[in-house]
């Protein structure tokens, strides 16, 4: 857990408003994020924690400066090739599912690199996130737990090297998310994959991550070991963060 | 009634030339109007508004106007009708024809398709390229997601033509063995006072339309994405 995965230098994100002006919502002057660690991204709506994900993943290019993703740069008019793009992938707050089976959407992805007949990876995805007995049915019908454990496992099909989860145990159960944490805990212990969790959950950051950063208006406040974060913050406005004392 | 039942050559030549010019418009207008409505349901660009507006006014366009613009375009003085160009189909063709059913269908195409496209859950286009998806294979997944609304684009568009007459009496003319199709031929029978055969064709033209809609409808089934 020391080789960086991400090196972001100088990366803001600006995105025009209604009125024609524009408004930059991401500045992080240098971000590392290591080879094999969970970092969880915590901060208030709005500080820019699901746009940093997208950059991460690929999805916008930043505005301006150089996101390093295994040595490779991703700039304003450099793309990632498709191959290391694809080493990559996201979970989000609110799943999307293809109108199809829970089978065939976990199929998906794999589908999309020519892999698709890759039964036993599929089945095994559907056994960690407990829908092996779902795997028929239609996505449409589950609810809202079981559709964002699919969402997980087409995900995880994939095997990536980096994880991306935006929120993901947001307005679910308690088995839900303890279900949810334990297949990312064991995806990065069994796996070494890297996960960067983004979460208004600051209990949730603290049993999952080893490392974890403050958002607060778009740019990086404090990144610690988690338990320096909790116990012992550097900056103040961590603190407050902490504490629930923080106004926003 | 009797020359339906004993399989008529003319009749049948009518109908087979019904299906090759309303099928043949079918396909260069899905082949126009599917890629057409994608790109125009799934990207923002400086324009798109009066596109919008000009592709839903396609959508309406009377088949007779057509017809006129068809028949001026391509006759002796018009525009395209003075260039000779080979590729071009002279006036009194199933090409003429085809090309008129062409415009008429590509707009309800387009425009069934940009809804819907534009239908499926916003979230999921960001999703599927989180998971690998390049711009190809993305835009056929939300194709596959709206297959319902794609279908019905294309039975829309088959439904507009196949049943037209203005157009096609324009610019093909009416011509027994070389343009008469069963729309026309129908408006003749009706001319001439032969009842019986108009309304056995005007049946044999519903029974092709409900067919052929049956067929399609089998592909809303069915997902095309990779």
């Amino acid at each position: 857990m020391s080789q960086p995965v991400y090196r972001l230098q100088g990366v803001t994100k600006v995105y025009p408003t209604p009125s024609g002006q524009e408004r930059c919502v991401l500045q992080v002057d240098d971000l590392h994020i290591l080879q094999g660690e969970i970092l969880a991204l915590v901060g208030p709506s709005g500080a820019g924690k699901s746009t940093l994900l997208r950059l991460l993943n690929f999805l916008e290019p930043p505005t301006q400066g150089t996101i390093h993703f295994l040595g490779q740069p991703f700039t304003p008019d450099r793309e990632m090739p498709l191959a290391l793009r694809r080493r990559v992938t996201t979970v989000f707050q609110r799943p999307a599912l293809l109108n199809r089976s829970v089978w065939e959407n976990v199929r998906y992805g794999l589908r999309l690199r020519g892999e698709g007949n890759a039964r036993e990876r599929i089945q095994a995805a559907l056994e960690l996130v407990g829908l092996r007995e779902l795997a028929d049915q239609s996505a449409r019908q589950l609810s809202g737990g079981e559709a964002q454990r699919a969402a997980l496992a087409r995900a995880l099909v994939l095997e990536p090297d980096v994880l991306l989860l935006d929120e993901p145990t947001a307005n679910l159960d308690p088995y839900n998310v303890g279900l949810i944490e334990d297949v990312v805990r064991r995806t990065n212990q069994e796996r070494g994959a890297t996960v960067v969790l983004v979460t208004h959950n600051v209990f949730q950051a603290r049993r999952l991550a080893h490392r974890v950063a403050l958002l607060l208006d778009g740019r990086i406040i404090e990144v610690a070991g988690v338990e320096d974060f909790f116990e012992r913050p550097r900056d103040p406005r961590t603190g407050a963060f902490v504490r629930g004392e923080m106004i926003y | 009634m009797q020359r339906i039942l004993a399989g008529d050559a003319t009749l049948i030549e009518t109908v087979v030339l019904s299906l090759q010019v309303s099928g043949t418009a079918l396909l260069l207008s899905t082949l126009i109007g599917i890629p057409l409505g994608a790109f125009m349901g799934l990207t923002r660009f400086p324009g798109r508004r009066l596109m919008t507006a000009l592709l839903y006014t396609g959508m309406g366009f009377p088949p007779v106007v057509v017809g006129l613009f068809v028949y001026l375009l391509l006759s002796r003085s018009g525009p395209l009708g003075q260039l000779n160009w080979p590729f071009l189909p002279a006036l009194f063709t199933p090409g003429a024809m085809i090309l008129a059913q062409t415009i008429i269908a590509f707009p309800l195409v387009a425009g069934f398709t940009m809804a819907a496209v534009m239908g499926v859950d916003p979230h999921l286009r960001q999703q599927i390229q989180a998971l690998g998806a390049t711009p190809w294979q993305s835009t056929l997944t939300l194709l596959s997601e709206a297959r319902v609304g794609v279908v019905v684009s294309v039975i829309a568009g088959f439904g507009g033509i196949i049943s037209e007459v203005g157009a096609v009496m324009l610019v093909g003319g009416n011509i027994e063995h070389k343009t008469r199709v069963l729309t026309t031929a129908i408006v003749l029978e009706t001319r001439k006072g032969n009842f019986g055969l108009a309304i056995a064709l005007g049946l044999v033209l519903l029974s092709l339309a409900f067919l052929t809609n049956l067929a399609m409808l089998q592909l809303q089934g069915r997902t095309f994405d990779p």
